[in-house]
């Protein structure tokens, strides 16, 4: 078990993605990837977690455009990653309307700005599934 | 398989507070004890009675006990369950068992929202979550627009179906003179109207605005002596799946696959017994899973079952007589709402929108982004 008093699960989660890398969890006791990142995996309830970091691609699971009066359109998209895990995301370089259920997608890192600490977005990676 | 007792309980008093927009610098609390007090006078008791106190809020943490202050009223047992607009049909299923056991006799259970005066931002402030956040989401909506965008993809669900569940809902609005929309609604006014998050317009969203209400249960042996025909509680289940859509199992089946059976179970009925359907619709897919998962019809098969006026006044199914969320009454936690219009039928007192003949309604909550799922069916004397 992570010591909650030195790092936090979102801690590494971050510092991988510092690195360019979008990190996951699985279970040693079952070998269930496990996403988001947690202090404990879920029904099991082990404390052996191991961090991996993801090939990066993945299949969009469902997908909204977001219409706010403060920006354009925007994405907003629930991602199945190859290794097994489900999470949400936006799909970039790419007409938002246009991103469609099955399209295949490749992770890459938005830098973020001084509010808002690194996170992955995806880009049309050639293909459906 | 539930511990509760089938007709053991029966709701007795039931009503809203003012709805719509109320004053400057009325508190949800006031909405709340205003609307007890209606429901008390709707039952013959007092507020001396009550001893068991069921609340939840979004602008009030501790509901229960700032209610019992305002009230100046001292319950023997109270709860204040919050997980989202099904919360109190959670609630219900609660003081069936502390009535059952002895706990309370006379439960209140109360709900008030300003959130049209001090805007939906300040009423329900979202929860930080630094895996969804970054992407600007606006929650709830674009949840239930993803599960919208699933159900269309797998089951070739279209926007014209979507917003069937909005205009019949606001057909229901027109017939009750407490709803909010007063003007009727096409589906081409649904489809062109301002995009929120797609495939969902605006017109594909609940309303947001002020309101609450309160109802009193107690025990069916009690509730004969008084002043209205009882709505006894004849099934109950509750069942959570999710908080987060982004973990959400499969976005096309919600928990009420699971509350559903469970309430049908106690009830010992079945879909085809229910005489008036009463569903959270938050957003105009949400009437589409739950009729599916409910049972009503086949999966998938949502959108076409509301197609052609089929949910609408007159047409094969009474659902959402009220004017649902999208046309009567939204104030962001709507279940309590959705138990007072199932009370209402069942007790044959909805006027111009009354189903004949009901003796069995079900009202369904949702709560959260489609995580908590709960339902209670209500039947009339002739059905115990």
């Amino acid at each position: 078990m992570q010591d909650l008093k030195k790092q936090s699960p979102f801690g590494v989660y971050l510092e991988h993605l510092k690195k360019g890398e979008l990190a996951y969890q699985v279970c040693a006791d079952d070998g269930a990837a496990v996403f988001f990142p947690r202090a404990v995996a879920p029904l099991t309830g082990s404390p052996n977690l191991e961090w991996r970091v993801s090939k990066g691609l993945g299949t969009v699971y469902a997908t909204t455009v977001v219409y706010a009066k403060d920006q354009a359109p925007q994405n907003v998209a629930l991602i199945d990653v190859d290794e097994g895990f489900r999470m949400m995301s936006r799909v970039e370089d790419i007409d938002p309307i246009q991103v469609k259920i099955g399209l295949r997608v490749r992770f890459r890192v938005h830098a973020g700005d001084e509010k808002q600490p690194p996170y992955p977005v995806f880009t049309p990676a050639g293909g459906e599934k | 398989m539930s511990g509760l007792k089938r007709g053991s309980v029966a709701v007795v008093g039931a009503a809203e507070s003012d709805l719509g927009q109320v004053a400057p610098h009325t508190s949800p609390v006031d909405l709340m004890a205003q609307a007890t007090m209606r429901a008390l006078e709707d039952c013959g008791l007092k507020l001396s009675d009550i001893d068991g106190v069921f609340s939840a809020a979004t602008q009030v943490r501790t509901a229960p006990m700032t209610l019992a202050e305002y009230l100046r009223i001292k319950p023997r047992f109270f709860d204040g369950t919050i997980i989202g607009g099904s919360s109190f049909m959670t609630h219900v299923a609660h003081a069936q068992a502390a009535i059952e056991h002895g706990l309370c006799e006379v439960a209140l259970i109360a709900y008030g929202s300003t959130q049209r005066s001090v805007s939906r931002a300040a009423a329900s402030p979202r929860e930080r979550n630094p895996y969804e956040d970054p992407y600007r989401p606006f929650m709830p909506t674009s949840a239930y627009a993803l599960a919208a965008s699933r159900h269309m993809h797998q089951y070739g669900t279209t926007r014209e179906q979507l917003a069937e569940v909005a205009v019949a809902a606001r057909q229901w609005a027109l017939l009750n003179p407490k709803a909010w929309e007063k003007e009727p609604l096409t589906i081409e006014q649904v489809l062109n109207a301002r995009m929120v998050s797609y495939p969902f317009t605006v017109r594909d969203c609940c309303l947001v605005v002020d309101g609450g209400g309160a109802v009193i249960l107690t025990s069916a042996a009690r509730a004969k002596s008084l002043k209205k025909k009882p709505a006894y509680v004849l099934g109950v289940g509750e069942s959570l799946s999710h908080a987060t859509i982004s973990n959400m199992p499969d976005l096309t089946v919600t928990a009420a696959a699971e509350s559903g059976p469970k309430a049908f179970g106690m009830a010992k009925l079945k879909p085809s017994d229910v005489d008036m359907i009463s569903l959270y619709d938050a957003f105009t897919i949400t009437p589409i899973l739950f009729l599916e998962d409910l049972g009503f019809c086949p999966k998938g098969e949502g959108g076409r079952f509301v197609s052609g006026g089929a949910i609408a006044p007159g047409g094969k199914y009474a659902v959402n007589t009220s004017g649902g969320g999208l046309s009567y009454c939204h104030p962001g936690m709507y279940g309590l709402l959705v138990l007072i219009e199932a009370v209402r039928q069942v007790r044959g007192e909805c006027g111009k929108r009354q189903v004949k003949g009901c003796e069995v309604a079900l009202a369904h909550g949702n709560g959260g982004v489609l995580s908590s799922q709960c339902t209670v069916i209500f039947g009339s004397d002739a059905t115990l």
